[in-house]
């Protein structure tokens, strides 16, 4: 069976790869497009490690084909930071020690990401329960939820 | 394992087509987050993958002159979310959608799809099935629109023919004095698969009686149930003590539950009972506060 050719916009960039049917977006940006930011830790939805932007809208990539994402636009862990500087969510990841091994850390750092762009002053609670579907077996979270809620008091202007 | 067609049509009448003119197993393809994990663990080995999200009547949850709405088969909890509405007026069936899943699943998780996959357990079915909920389908023979409680059969199965798909739902306009709720236990917050999930709509009148209510059971039988014997305990009652115990025995009677790790026959059926009488106050309160 013939390969799908996929045009598409990553990080702001287009893009164009072919894929079979079975790929799903994960394999095509780690395999076919060496972005290996975005993990894989289950590759059923469970995780969360795999989470990207898919026209605006938080989605496991591990749950989407790589032909639908033609003609849409898909923002990775990548695109994150502007050259060297870090967005200020990773640098208080780092800073907090809110992570250990790293492979929850670029999904965690993208879903917080869309969280804040929508919510500027979550509770904890909310940030907990949007972040639910990021696993982390290291951190224990408190680390996680800290990093993220001293972020967003200092994108509000708040001192932490 | 066979390589696998996709197409992504923009119409229904070529989505039809694909389907009823596939030679093996053609799917249907949502929002994906039961279809790919099932690719994944080669439960299913479809010919065919058919993305409905370019077929706009899917993909589109609109408000009606009348009150009522047309959600479309492939529309994601989170864009329903966004509705300035819907949330207000149907609080059970937005509450039944969210409940599925993570936020990243939120983004992609359609009521067709959580329908179609035919699970006993699925959330939004019974919040859905009590709110009156109808299905537009789409096939070789033409369209016809049939209530949400007959299209899945058995786990995994539904009563769609072949070359069929559900293209949209109908919900009616919440009528005055009404109100719905959806509750289900699970061992924790968040994340997990319904031990017992129930869904209550109801009417009150002027003098808080309910003239009227459907009340539907998920995760407690092979399909998700109506239940009309737990309606009838309470229309015409103010939900007073013995017609909440009524509706409890008649849930309680209409279970025929798994035993898992999840839960017992006998906890399966007895929570069955106290999320009925805990989803119709919840209802009550609701249709009260308009
Ligand atoms: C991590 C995770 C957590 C989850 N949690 C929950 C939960 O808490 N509660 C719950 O109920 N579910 C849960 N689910 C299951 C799933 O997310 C839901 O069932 C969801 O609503 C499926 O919708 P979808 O659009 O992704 O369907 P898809 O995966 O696209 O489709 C599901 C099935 O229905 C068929 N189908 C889809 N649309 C149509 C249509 N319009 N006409 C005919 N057939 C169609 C497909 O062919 C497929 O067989 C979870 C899944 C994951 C991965
Ligand atoms: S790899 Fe996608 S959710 Fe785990
Ligand atoms: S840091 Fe190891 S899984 Fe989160």
């Amino acid at each position: 069976m013939a390969k799908h050719h996929v045009t598409t916009t990553i990080n702001g960039e287009p893009v164009e790869f072919l894929c079979s049917t079975r790929q799903t977006l994960l394999d095509v940006l780690r395999d076919e497009l060496n972005l290996t930011g975005s993990k894989e830790g289950c590759a059923s939805g469970d995780c969360g490690a795999c989470s990207v932007m898919l026209d605006g809208r938080l989605v496991c990539s591990c749950l989407v084909l790589g032909a639908e994402a033609e003609g849409k636009s898909v923002e990775t862990i990548e695109g994150m930071a502007e050259g060297d500087r870090l967005h200020p969510l990773q640098q208080n990841f780092l800073e907090d020690a809110a992570l250990q091994c790293g492979i929850c850390t670029p999904g965690f750092l993208v879903a917080a990401k869309a969280l804040l762009e929508r919510n500027p002053d979550p509770t904890e609670t909310e940030v907990r329960y949007w972040l639910a579907g990021n696993l982390c077996r290291c951190t224990g979270y408190d680390k996680i939820i800290r990093a993220v809620m001293r972020t967003a008091a200092e994108v509000r202007g708040e001192a932490s | 394992m066979q390589s696998v067609q996709f197409e992504a049509p923009g119409t229904v009448e070529q989505a039809v087509a694909l389907l009823a003119g596939a030679t093996g197993d053609a799917r249907v393809l949502a929002g994906g987050t039961d279809l790919l994990v099932q690719l994944r663990s080669h439960m299913v080995d479809p010919a065919l993958v058919v993305d409905i999200k370019h077929i706009e009547e899917t993909r589109t949850l609109v408000r009606n002159a009348d009150g009522s709405y047309t959600i479309g088969s492939a529309v994601a909890g989170a864009e329903a979310h966004e509705h300035d509405r819907f949330a207000a007026e149907w609080p059970g069936v937005m509450e039944s959608w969210d409940l599925i899943g993570s936020t990243q699943i939120q983004g992609r998780a359609s009521l067709g799809g959580n329908l179609c996959n035919a699970s006993p357990a699925a959330d939004s079915v019974p919040a859905m099935i009590a709110a009156g909920m109808t299905a537009n389908i789409a096939g070789p023979g033409g369209r016809r629109t049939v209530p949400v409680e007959d299209i899945p059969v058995a786990p995994g199965r539904t009563s769609l023919a072949n070359g069929e798909f559900v293209v949209s739902f109908n919900l009616p306009a919440r009528p005055a004095g009404g109100g719905d709720a959806y509750l289900r236990l699970i061992p924790r917050t968040e994340m997990d698969i319904a031990v017992v999930g129930c869904g209550v709509a109801l009417v009150l009148d002027a003098g808080g009686i309910v003239t009227s209510a459907r009340v539907s059971l998920g995760a407690v039988a092979p399909t998700v149930l109506l239940v009309e014997d737990a309606a009838r305990a309470i229309v015409g009652t103010r939900l007073d003590d013995d017609a909440l115990a009524a509706l409890d025995a008649a849930c309680q009677a209409a279970c025929s539950p798994i035993n898992d790790k999840r839960g017992t026959i006998v906890y399966r059926t007895q929570v069955a009972g106290v999320l009925a009488r805990r989803a119709a106050r919840i209802a009550a309160e609701r249709a009260g506060s308009r």
